[in-house]
């Protein structure tokens, strides 16, 4: 690898590329689908950042991320709180209150 | 240590109890927990159970762990299941093998507890009459699961 060429292309401050999200249960449905693609841009820091961004994105997203004190989320499969960091390549899942057992 | 398995098949609790306790002699006593679809006058026909592939099997693996850094155990067992399921169908099995029995009957009561509101598992409730509805988080298990702490 050479290093400079890595470095002369891309900018180090802001990461870019894309993360996948999966919704379940009452999310997937009121979104219309189980998982989608998000660019990460400047504005998406942390979780709460991209599900500003994903509240914009539709009508069905809007009404599915109405009530956020319902909606729970994993980062990496970890569970995660609104000012968890998110990246490029992560798998960020949001869902409803775990209902198991 | 721990048996940790998702999936739509059913359980058998003998079998289940077999494979802890095979080719050992330090067991002392085994709590059991088996969570079971109830219908409850309402007309419910299905439970379905949706789960989140790959964290699930970890959550479960991190409670297990938790429970044996809290209890005495020498190995616990967790059967989840998912998929469609009828009144009186298994959903979950919970196994603790212990020393003794406290540890067995507290770690057993513990790992149901911690599952109920720490694995990504979600029911949707199907009834006759064709409506369907996603079952709401319980204060109550909340409560229950808050009474182990952390």
């Amino acid at each position: 690898m050479d290093a400079a060429v890595t470095t002369s292309a891309e900018p180090a401050a802001a990461p870019t590329g894309t993360l996948r999200v999966v919704y379940f249960a009452w999310l997937r449905e009121r979104v219309g689908r189980g998982e989608e693609e998000v660019t990460v841009s400047a504005g998406i820091a942390t979780v709460a950042d991209l599900l500003a961004v994903l509240r914009a994105r539709s009508p069905a997203h809007a009404l599915a991320f109405s009530n956020t004190s319902s909606v729970r989320c994993a980062v990496n499969q970890e569970f995660a709180a609104p000012d968890a960091p998110v990246r490029p390549g992560d798998e960020v899942a949001f869902f409803p209150p775990v209902t198991g057992g | 240590m721990a048996t940790v398995r998702v999936g739509e098949a059913d359980f058998d609790i003998g079998a289940e109890m077999a494979a802890l306790t095979a080719g050992r002699a330090d067991i002392g006593g085994i709590g059991a927990f088996v969570g079971v679809v109830r219908e409850d006058g309402k007309g419910l026909t299905a439970l379905t159970l949706e789960h989140y592939p790959g964290m699930t099997e970890r959550a479960l693996e991190d409670i297990a762990n938790v429970a044996e850094t809290r209890f005495r155990l020498l190995g616990c067992t967790i059967v989840h299941r998912v998929g469609r399921l009828a009144p009186g169908a298994n959903i979950v099995l919970v196994l603790a093998a212990a020393p003794h029995r406290q540890d067995a009957l507290d770690a057993t009561a513990f790992l149901i507890d911690w599952l109920k509101t720490k694995a990504p598992f979600w029911k949707k409730e199907s009834f006759a009459d064709g409506a369907e509805a996603w079952v709401d988080a319980r204060i109550a298990d909340d409560a229950a699961a808050a009474r182990w702490g952390g």
